[in-house]
C-alpha cells in the first residue's frame, strides 16, 4: 500500500493564511469596520488639510470673532476670528500624529523591553520588570514636566516625554506572551534547527505575540491623545497658533456657557475618534482571538 | 435480566453549527443496549463516538450543537424529548458519565467530598452523614487508599490515576444502570489503564450495569467489550459480537484498522497494511458511502449512494455495499 | 559490527521544581544516569510510562535542555564538550520530530518557510551554497520524500490534518540530512489508520536515507514494530536494554514484564485467555519521584520479585545474556 497522499485530498483550496482568517471574521463585525472606516476618514483629513481647510488655522479675522456656526463657518469662528472648521482640520494633523507617532514610540521601546526580558528570564527579567514597575509608579505628568522642563518644550518633546510613559503596559503585554509562547514545540523546534536567539524571538515569538500587543496599541492610542489634551489644556503642549484638539478643547473651555460651540466640536470630534479606535481595537482583539480560529 | 434493553437509540442525528458549514456529527445512529452488556463503541477522529454520548446523556453544547432528530428510549421514556428537570435526575442517578479528562472535568475548586455527593444531597434528599459514608466506601472500592483522608482533597492533589478513580466513583456511587465512558483512560499509563480496566471489569460484573466504552484503542474493546460498534463519519459501519468483530470483520474500515495496528504476537518490521487518506469531515458529504475515497472495494454504487444499516440473521449488521464475506442477509 | 551513530554515557538532569508558600522546592532526578548506545543505521526504541524521563533524554541528547552530567557522542564528536557556536554547526547531524503535531510548526508561517529556515540557518555551511532556487528545489524534495505534494508549499499549518501536519515536521527534521533522529512520540497523537501511514513512511526513509532512529513512545506494539533494540526506562534509569524480539518474549526485568502483561492486545481471544489473565501484573501503589535519600532499586516498592537485597543495593544495568542488559537482582527469575 502506497503511503502516498493525493494532492486533493481534504485539504481546502484556498491558501489561507491566519491574517486573512482574522480580517475575514474584523469583516464581520460592523462596530469595528465602522471604526475602520472613521479612522481612515480622520488619516485622510488629516493628510489633506492644506487642501481641504477653507480657511488657514491661523487667518485672524477680527470682526467676524464669536460667530455662531452657520454656513459659512459650519463650527462657528473663536475669539480671533478664526474659522473653527479649518481649526479643527488642522488640529486633526497635531491630534493624530501624537497620537500614532507616540504609539509607535512607545511600541518600539516597551516590544523590545518585553521580548528582551521575556526571553531571557530570570534575573534579568526580574530586573528589566522592575525598573518598568518603578517608572510604572511614577507620576505620570510630574515626569513629563520633568523632561520638559529640563530638555525644552518642543514638538517631539511631546513624542518623547508620553512616548516614554506609555511603553511600561506594552512591555508586560509584550513579556507575557513571549514567555508562555516560548515553551511550545516549534521553538523548542527552531532551537533543534540551530536558530539563533535573534531568530527565534522575531521571527517566531513577535509575530505569534502580535495579536494582543496590537489590540493593545490601538487601545493606548486613545489615552495618549488624551495625554496631549491634557497637557495642552496645562499650557505645556502644542504652542499657538498651531492647535490640537486638546488645545482647542482648553480654549473652548472659558466661554464654554457663551459660546458652546467653541468646545462642543473638538471635543466631538476627539470623541468620534476615541470611540473609533476603541471600536477597532475590540473588534481586533476579537478577531485575532485564537480560541475562535478554525479547528482543522 | 439477561435479554432487558436498556436503551433503545433510534436515528440519532446530531448537528454543529461550524464556520463551514453544518457538520453532522452523528448521522441517523440506532443501536440498543442490554442490561449488563458491555458496548464498546470504536472510531477515528470525526467517527461521531463521543458526539453520539453526549447526545444521548442531552450533554450537547448548545449554541454550535443540536440534537435534531431521533429518540433514546429509556425505562420508556424518550431522553431526548425530556423536560430539563427530569433528566437532570436521571443523570446522575440512573444514567452517569465518566469522561476522558478528570483534571477538567472536577471542579478544582471543590473537594472530592463535596463533588461525590452532591447528587446525593440533592436528588436523593440522603442526608450529608450517610452520603459521605457511602462515598468514602466507594472510594475503598474503586481502590484509593486511606479513602476517609483523600476524600477532603482537591483534585489537584490526586494523581491523574488517582483523579480517574474518583470519577469512577462519582460514576458509580449512585447505583446507576447505565454508565457512558469517554476515553476513561485514554490520558492514562498502560499500567494505571489496566488497573482502571481491571477495576471497570470488576465493578461492573458486581454491580449488573451496563456500560458504553467509548475509545480508539482497540486493544481496550478486545479485552473489555461484549460487543462492538465501529463508527465512521457520524455513521455505524458494523456492529457485531467482539469475537467476531476481531476475528471476521464485515466492512472494510473494520479491517482497515485492525491492519493499520503492530501486534506483537506478529512479526516485527513489515509493512503495516492501514488506510490511505484521511478521515472525512462530516461537512456536506454527498450521498455515497464517506469510507469510499479510501476503501480498497470501492465500486462505483459506493461513490453513489450511501449503504444503509443492513441486520443480519445472526444479529451483525454492516452499511456496505460489499461487506467482506460476500454479504447475504 | 556497525560504528555506533549515537552514544549516551551517565546522562543526568534534573530540575528543581519551584517551592510555594506551602511546599519546600524539590530537586526532581528526571535523568539519573542513562546510558545506552545506537549502532548506525539501526532503531533503538525507548519505552516507558510518565516520569521515566524518556522525553527529557531527547531533549538533553540534543542539549535542548542541557545535561548536568555525562557524556552524549554523536557521530564520533562529543556533543556535551561542544561550546555553543560548534554546537550549532553540529546541529544538522542529529535532529528531533516531536510529539504534537498542531504544536511543533509555526502557526504563521508557511510550509515553505517552515522547511526553508533550517537551509537558511545554515546556508553558509561548508559547501550547503543555498540560494532561493536551490532552496525552493529542496523544499520541493522534502515534500515528496514525505509524500507530500510539491504544491502544498505555500499553505499555512492550520490548513493541514494531524497527519500531513506530522509530515511536514518530519520533512523539516530531515531538511539537513541529518544522520541521527530522534522521534518523541511521533505519532502518538494520530490516529490509528493515519499512524499506520506515518510509520510505514519512517521504515521506508530509514531504508532509502540510512537513518539511524531513537523511537520513543510509550506503545509497546508500535515499538515493537520498528525497532531493533528496546531501552525500557523506569523513573529515569534503563532498566533493560535488549533485541526487540527476546525482549518481548522473554524480559528480563519484573517491569518490562508488568508493562507487557499489562498492554492490551487487539484480540478477544488472546486478551481474555486464562493465561493472559494469570499472567496479568498489577502494579500496586503510583509511581513515586525518587529521592535523593532513597537506597536500592527504583522499582522496589511496587516489584512482585523484591528482596532485602534490593532494598540495600541499586542494581546496575548490566549484560546478562549476550547482547540483553538488566538492571534487576532477580533478572532470572522473572
Amino acid at each position: 500500500m502506497s503511503d502516498n497522499v493525493k494532492p486533493s485530498e481534504n485539504t481546502p483550496v484556498k491558501g489561507n493564511s491566519l491574517m486573512r482568517d482574522a480580517i475575514r471574521r474584523l469583516g464581520k463585525n460592523k462596530l469595528a469596520v465602522a471604526g475602520g472606516i472613521a479612522i481612515v476618514f480622520f488619516i485622510l483629513v488629516a493628510l489633506l488639510a492644506p487642501w481641504i481647510a477653507p480657511y488657514r488655522y491661523d487667518a485672524i479675522d477680527l470682526p467676524n470673532q464669536y460667530l455662531s456656526p452657520s454656513w459659512h463657518h459650519p463650527f462657528g469662528t473663536d475669539s480671533l476670528g478664526r474659522d473653527m472648521f479649518s481649526r479643527v482640520i488642522w488640529g486633526s494633523r497635531v491630534s493624530l500624529a501624537i497620537g500614532f507617532v507616540t504609539a509607535a514610540v512607545a511600541l518600539a521601546i516597551g516590544v523590545t523591553w518585553g521580548a528582551v526580558a521575556g526571553f531571557a528570564g530570570g534575573k534579568l527579567d526580574q530586573a528589566m520588570m522592575r525598573f518598568a514597575d518603578v517608572l510604572y509608579g511614577l507620576p505620570f505628568m510630574f515626569f513629563v514636566i520633568l523632561l520638559m522642563v529640563i530638555f525644552g518644550r518642543s514638538f517631539y518633546m511631546l513624542f518623547i516625554g508620553i512616548g516614554a510613559v506609555s511603553w511600561m503596559t506594552l512591555a508586560r503585554i509584550t513579556r507575557g506572551q513571549i514567555m508562555s509562547l516560548k515553551n511550545n514545540e516549534y521553538v523548542e523546534a527552531a532551537r533543534s534547527l540551530g536558530a539563533s536567539p535573534f531568530r527565534i524571538v522575531f521571527r517566531h515569538l513577535l509575530p505569534n505575540a502580535l495579536g494582543p500587543i496590537i489590540v493593545y496599541v490601538t487601545l493606548t492610542i486613545p489615552g495618549i491623545m488624551l495625554d496631549e489634551a491634557f497637557l495642552s489644556f496645562l499650557g505645556l503642549g502644542v504652542q499657538a497658533p498651531m492647535t490640537s484638539w486638546g488645545l482647542l478643547a482648553s480654549d473652548g473651555k472659558n466661554a464654554i456657557t457663551s459660546y458652546p460651540w467653541l468646545i462642543l466640536f473638538p471635543a466631538l470630534t476627539l470623541s468620534v475618534v476615541l470611540f473609533s479606535l476603541n471600536f477597532l481595537g475590540e473588534g481586533l482583539r476579537d478577531a485575532l482571538d485564537p480560541s475562535s480560529r478554525n479547528r482543522s | 435480566m439477561e435479554n432487558e434493553t436498556v436503551l433503545r437509540v433510534s436515528g440519532l442525528r446530531t448537528e454543529f453549527r461550524t464556520d463551514d458549514g453544518i457538520l453532522t456529527a452523528v448521522n441517523g445512529v440506532s443501536f440498543d443496549i442490554a442490561a449488563g452488556e458491555t458496548l464498546g463503541i470504536v472510531g477515528e477522529s470525526g467517527s461521531g463516538k463521543s458526539a453520539t454520548c453526549l447526545s444521548v446523556m442531552g450533554l450537547v453544547p448548545s449554541p454550535p450543537g443540536r440534537v435534531v432528530s431521533g429518540s433514546a428510549i429509556f425505562d420508556g421514556r424518550d431522553l431526548l424529548n425530556l423536560p430539563p428537570e427530569e433528566l437532570r435526575q436521571l443523570r446522575g442517578k440512573e444514567i452517569t458519565m465518566i469522561f476522558q479528562d478528570p483534571m477538567t472535568s472536577l471542579n478544582p475548586f471543590l473537594r472530592i467530598s463535596t463533588q461525590l455527593t452532591e447528587h446525593l444531597v440533592l436528588h436523593e434528599r440522603i442526608p450529608k452523614k450517610e452520603a459521605l459514608e457511602r462515598a468514602v466506601e466507594m472510594l475503598r472500592r474503586v481502590g484509593i487508599p486511606e479513602p476517609e483522608k483523600k476524600i477532603l482533597r482537591y483534585p489537584h492533589e490526586l494523581s491523574g490515576g488517582m483523579r480517574q478513580r474518583v470519577m469512577i466513583a462519582m460514576a458509580l456511587l449512585p447505583r446507576p444502570r447505565l454508565v457512558f465512558a469517554d476515553e476513561p483512560t485514554t490520558a492514562l499509563d498502560v499500567s494505571v489503564q489496566a488497573q482502571i480496566l481491571e477495576l471497570l471489569r470488576e465493578r461492573k460484573a458486581e454491580m449488573g450495569l451496563s456500560l458504553v466504552l467509548v475509545t480508539h484503542n482497540l486493544g481496550v474493546v478486545a479485552g473489555l467489550a461484549d460487543r462492538v460498534i465501529v463508527m465512521y463519519a457520524g455513521m455505524i459501519a458494523e456492529d457485531a459480537p467482539v469475537s467476531l468483530l476481531f476475528a471476521r470483520p464485515l466492512h472494510p474500515y473494520t479491517r482497515g484498522l485492525l491492519d493499520s495496528l503492530p501486534d506483537p504476537e506478529k512479526p516485527r518490521g513489515n509493512e503495516l497494511a492501514g488506510i490511505a487518506g484521511t478521515p472525512p469531515v462530516p461537512i456536506a458529504l454527498p450521498d455515497a458511502c464517506p469510507f469510499a475515497p479510501r476503501c480498497f472495494r470501492a465500486a462505483d454504487v459506493c461513490r453513489a449512494k450511501t449503504p444503509q444499516l443492513e441486520t443480519r440473521h445472526d444479529g451483525t449488521r454492516v452499511a456496505c455495499w460489499f461487506p467482506l464475506d460476500g454479504g447475504a442477509v | 559490527m556497525k560504528p555506533i551513530m549515537l552514544e549516551v554515557t551517565d546522562l543526568v538532569k534534573h530540575f528543581k521544581s519551584p517551592g510555594g508558600l506551602f511546599r519546600r522546592a524539590e530537586r526532581v532526578m528526571a535523568l539519573d544516569g542513562v546510558t545506552l548506545s545506537v549502532p548506525e543505521g539501526e532503531t533503538l526504541g525507548v519505552v516507558g510510562e510518565s516520569g521515566c524521563g524518556k522525553s527529557t533524554l531527547a531533549r538533553a541528547i540534543l542539549r535542548l535542555h542541557e545535561p548536568d552530567s555525562g557524556r552524549v557522542t554523536i557521530h564520533g564528536t562529543d556533543w556535551t564538550a561542544l561550546k555553543r557556536k560548534e554546537l550549532g554547526r553540529k546541529r544538522v547531524e542529529a535532529q528531533i520530530v516531536f510529539q504534537d503535531p498542531y504544536a511543533s510548526l509555526d502557526p504563521r508561517m508557511t510550509v515553505e518557510s517552515t522547511l526553508s529556515e533550517p537551509l537558511i540557518i545554515h546556508r553558509k555551511r561548508n559547501g550547503l551554497r543555498m540560494n532561493a532556487s536551490r532552496i525552493g528545489d529542496r523544499v520541493a524534495e522534502l515534500l515528496t520524500t514525505v509524500g507530500m505534494s510539491p504544491a502544498f508549499a505555500k499553505r499555512y499549518p492550520h490548513e493541514f490534518s494531524g497527519g500531513q501536519r506530522q509530515r511536514i515536521g518530519i520533512a523539516r527534521a530531515l531538511a539537513l540530512n541529518p544522520r541521527l533522529l530522534l522521534l518523541d512520540e511521533p505519532v502518538s497523537a494520530l490516529d490509528v489508520s493515519i499512524q499506520a501511514q506515518v510509520l510505514n513512511l519512517l521504515a521506508r526513509l530509514q531504508r532509502d536515507l540510512g537513518l539511524t532512529y531513537v523511537f520513543i513512545s510509550h506503545d509497546l506494539a508500535v515499538v515493537r514494530h520498528i525497532s531493533d533494540r528496546v531501552a525500557v526506562m523506569y523513573l529515569g534509569r534503563v532498566v533493560e536494554l535488549s533485541p526487540a524480539d527476546p525482549l518481548y518474549r522473554k524480559p528480563l526485568h519484573p517491569y518490562t514484564k508488568a508493562l507487557l502483561s499489562n498492554h492490551p492486545v487487539p484480540d478477544p481471544v488472546r486478551e481474555r485467555s486464562e493465561k493472559r489473565r494469570r499472567e496479568r501484573i498489577l502494579l500496586p501503589g503510583e509511581l513515586r519521584p525518587r529521592r535523593p535519600e532513597d537506597r536500592g532499586c527504583r522499582f522496589r516498592e511496587r516489584c512482585h520479585l523484591q528482596t532485602e537485597l534490593c532494598g540495600r543495593v541499586e542494581p546496575a544495568l548490566e549484560e546478562k545474556e549476550p547482547g540483553r542488559f538488566s538492571a534487576c537482582h532477580h533478572w532470572d527469575n522473572v
